[in-house]
């Protein structure tokens, strides 16, 4: 037990790399805060997009939806860093990550919100546009609150994926909360700065957890 | 587009990094057929467990479900890999990360499936109770089936994206496909073998991709 406690919480080797940690988690949150906004307003648009009903248009953004959605994040953000250059298009490290986080995360918002607008009977639609409302304020001020309240619980749970994902920045070297933790277990010589480093993901994502958990329950007792 | 052609279908260099890719696509496969068998079954045990409804068992098993959640899974691989050795616990690279992702999908997939069960009617469990069933007997032969045929939609879908997660393996040197194709990209300075396995990605993914969202309107239409 002793042997546990000096490995995994030790009071030193936290000390040391808490620097490190507090880097690293501020650009945790930067970068939480640029992709999941981001990769929501992408699937909204995608989802809007949608219901214009344009034939070849719903097909191109399936095979976009599809594509993405198959997609390991990781391949996506390696193919990026390391097969863009070849063409010429040099991405650094922040762009790189950020564009695969988004392209995946596009792709779940954009089915998530699809299937929230389809879970919104169409006569609210059509008595909306009988109201004299364009098809755009129908979608925003009828449709679109419906759909997003019908969709509430994955939408959080796909946003705190994306949070998750970021962890993955790390691969390429990105000096994220976890590639900051495994420098500073390099320096120290000590596995606690990894053990804190999940702690603080934990601190951070429990809330949202115990928030889906709550809603998901909700919903299927509900009914 | 000679150059697009070059650098990413290169058909000599296709044709040399093909084996070893597939290769590494069985490794992938394994591992995501592992990881599927032992993260649905642990939840299943966990889920049924909680039924039994034992409070500090069902503290615990929450906490265990909230914790695997909310903590990115390369951060629990690195724990794994990296922390768990210097406790005297050493996991080979394949079982860490195949130990890690079935015990986030297990998180997962326990909640989904406590969900399941707590959904199901109480006249169910009132009615089975009435014919002389067990506790046991009723949870086992009328609930658990109703509890799993409801929450399949959303089980399907986490255990794709959790399966997906196979290619963080390649953080720690795993010779998965992801891992395959980084090196083949380095020793033909070409990016080929990262389309290949970006290819076989979609392959492996993008019927289970499509079977989920059919799988999600079959029950939608069946409710």
């Amino acid at each position: 037990m002793d042997n546990l406690i000096d490995a995994f919480f030790n009071a030193d080797a936290l000390q040391q790399s808490w620097p490190y940690l507090v880097h690293g988690i501020v650009l945790t949150l930067g970068l939480s805060l640029a992709i999941v906004p981001a990769s929501m307003a992408c699937g909204l648009l995608v989802a809007a997009l949608f219901t214009l009903r344009v034939r070849p248009l719903n097909a191109a953004l399936m095979v976009y939806i599809d594509f993405f959605r198959s997609f390991p994040p990781l391949v996506l953000i390696i193919f990026i860093f390391f097969g863009m250059p070849f063409l010429g298009v040099r991405l650094s490290e922040l762009p790189a990550f950020t564009l695969g986080a988004v392209l995946n995360g596009s792709a779940f918002f954009g089915e998530i919100f699809r299937a929230g607008i389809v879970s919104v009977p169409k006569g609210q639609l059509e008595a909306a546009r009988s109201t004299g409302l364009s098809l755009v304020q129908a979608m925003r001020w009828v449709v679109l609150p419906q759909a997003i309240r019908n969709v509430l619980p994955p939408l959080t749970s796909n946003a705190i994926e994306l949070i998750k994902s970021t962890s993955l920045a790390s691969i390429v070297a990105i000096p994220e909360l976890l590639r900051n933790a495994r420098i500073a277990q390099g320096a120290t010589f000590s596995p606690t700065p990894l053990v804190a480093a999940a702690l603080i993901y934990l601190v951070i994502l429990w809330p949202a957890v115990r928030l889906v958990s709550r809603m998901d329950r909700k919903i299927l007792v509900g009914r | 587009m000679q150059e697009f052609a070059h650098y990413f279908f290169n058909m000599p260099v296709m044709m040399l990094a093909l084996p070893q890719l597939l290769q590494g696509l069985l490794v992938t496969v394994q591992m995501g057929v592992l990881v599927v068998v032992l993260g649905i079954g642990l939840g299943l045990l966990l889920a049924v467990v909680r039924s039994f409804r034992f409070a500090p068992v069902n503290v615990l098993i929450v906490i265990f479900v909230d914790v695997f959640r909310a903590i990115p899974a390369l951060v629990v691989l690195m724990l794994i890999y990296f922390a768990l050795p210097s406790v005297g616990v050493t996991l080979p690279p394949f079982a860490s990360a195949v130990v890690t992702l079935a015990l986030v999908l297990a998180a997962f997939a326990e909640e989904i499936i406590w969900a399941g069960i707590t959904a199901v009617d109480k006249g169910q469990w009132e009615a089975a109770r009435s014919t002389g069933l067990g506790p046991l007997q009723t949870l086992f032969y009328v609930v658990l089936f109703q509890a799993i045929r409801m929450v399949i939609p959303p089980l399907t879908n986490r255990a794709i994206a959790v399966t997906k997660n196979t290619a963080i393996a390649s953080a720690v040197s795993v010779q998965e496909m992801l891992n395959v194709a980084s090196s083949q990209q380095a020793i033909y300075a070409n990016p080929t073998p990262l389309t290949l396995a970006a290819l076989l990605y979609l392959a492996l993914f993008v019927p289970f991709t499509i079977l989920s969202r059919l799988l999600e309107r079959r029950y939608r239409w069946g409710r």
